[in-house]
């Protein structure tokens, strides 16, 4: 059974998804949803996402929305069999969490805002808050400080292997190296650095990078 | 000196999630103060708790941990034997807890603290609430609500039939908001109004608020 999965290969939280389904080995259909023609705030489309917002999955009956939930489900279905990727024990487990949190509330937030102001308003004819991407550039530059600490004391961020805390971070700095411009926060830290090549190097992540190209 | 420690305030709603849990599994825990209107969150010794300067910090012996939400589920795992039942073990009821506790996370609470910081902490501060903020996140929630007012319609607690995560992560901020204008958002709507009263009644958060006093 194929799990479908519904959105734009464009967007950061369908790409979380796929890089998920890629490392754990489950196939997937992707499904695009048109977010220019405004599909996704559709009767039949909310019906899978009540707030109108991309991913939502279906495999069978079962279906999802919520990138981080979603990611968090494969990853504990597929645990025994495919690379562990939130943990083996309570206390692993915790420190993935604990980074998965961090990437949600601490990380995202910021990428979201210079994301909508720099690439996303513009295409829609809309003015950039300068002071507003500026604002949020120095508040992630010492978000990113805290990483490059932490990733000083262990090559990933909840310890010695990669988890879903690391994998959760993939769409988010390509958009800073790739779109934004901004590859100077993530070059610029030692270890944040050789951490992005390391996770962004992972076959599953190439493969997501294929479909988008 | 209990085993575990909650290093907070009795304002945040961040370690109110922390104390709400504990009390729900009838764990026996130290609250530390931290000074938040000192900076004490932002000085050294508390850093190294919480590298990112915020509450609450969490320790269950040689286990530390930050952010509430990672907090709360390494409790709720670690001590599923003890108190009330607060996750499920099968993966897909699971699944959908984790996609609740995500819009809580990801939707409800940014928007319900921008108004808790206008309607209720400004105020506590002495400083003046700014109602242009209010209105649009007045308006944000509103319509947040309506999803879950559907949702609700489905099931008595957001994940299922039984209190989770996914429910007490929002009490603390519900608190705070029931008690300023915005409180119609909830009130207006009948099946939220009858959740919110229902997990506000719960004896572990009754804990938390006389803590309060």
């Amino acid at each position: 059974m194929v799990v479908k999965v519904y959105g734009p290969i464009t967007a950061a939280c369908p790409q979380r998804v796929l890089a998920c389904l890629l490392e754990v080995g489950v196939d997937f259909e992707l499904i695009p949803v048109d977010l220019e023609s405004g599909e996704h705030k559709r009767p039949e489309f909310l019906l899978r996402q009540p707030f109108g917002q991309v991913p939502a999955i279906e495999d069978g009956d079962f279906k999802l929305f919520e990138s981080r939930a979603i990611i968090r489900y494969y990853a504990a279905k597929h645990a025994e069999s495919g690379p562990n990727l939130l943990g083996s024990t309570l206390e692993e487990q915790a420190q993935v969490d604990q980074w998965l949190e961090v990437e949600a509330h601490n990380f995202n937030e910021m990428v979201y805002a210079i994301v909508l102001q720099l690439l996303i308003l513009p295409r829609m004819g809309q003015p950039t808050d300068k002071a507003l991407v500026q604002n949020c550039t120095e508040k992630l530059a010492k978000v990113l400080d805290v990483y490059d600490r932490r990733l000083s004391t262990s090559p990933f961020l909840a310890g010695e292997w990669f988890s879903l805390a690391d994998l959760s971070h993939l769409p988010g700095i390509r958009y800073l190296t790739e779109e934004a411009g901004l590859g100077n926060l993530i070059r610029e830290r030692n270890h944040v650095n050789s951490w992005w090549i390391t996770i962004s190097s992972r076959l599953a992540w190439k493969k997501v990078m294929q479909l988008l190209n | 000196m209990a085993a575990i420690k909650v290093h907070g305030s009795i304002i945040s709603t961040a370690a109110m999630r922390v104390f709400t849990c504990l009390n729900e599994k009838d764990l026996d825990f130290d609250f530390v103060p931290v000074d938040l209107q000192a900076g004490e969150h932002k000085k050294e010794s508390f850093l190294s708790l919480n590298p990112f300067g915020q509450v609450p910090a969490f320790e269950d012996g040689d286990l530390k941990l930050f952010e509430s939400r990672a907090i709360t589920q390494y409790i709720a795992h670690a001590y599923a034997d003890k108190g009330n039942q607060l996750i499920y073990k099968d993966h897909k009821k699971m699944a959908i807890l984790s996609v609740w506790a995500e819009v809580e996370g990801q939707k409800f609470d940014p928007a319900a603290l921008k108004l808790t910081f206008e309607l209720a902490i400004k105020p506590l501060i002495g400083k003046a609430t700014d109602h242009a903020v209010v209105e649009e996140y007045k308006a944000k929630l509103a319509k947040i609500l309506d999803v879950y007012e559907a949702r609700l319609a489905q099931s008595k607690y957001l994940a299922g039939d039984c209190f989770t995560l996914a429910d007490l992560h929002h009490l603390p901020t519900i608190n705070y908001l029931i008690n300023t204008q915005v409180k119609e958002l909830f009130t207006s709507r009948p099946r939220v109004s009858a959740w919110c009263s229902d997990i506000l009644a719960r004896p572990a958060w009754l804990k938390v608020v006389a803590m309060r006093k």
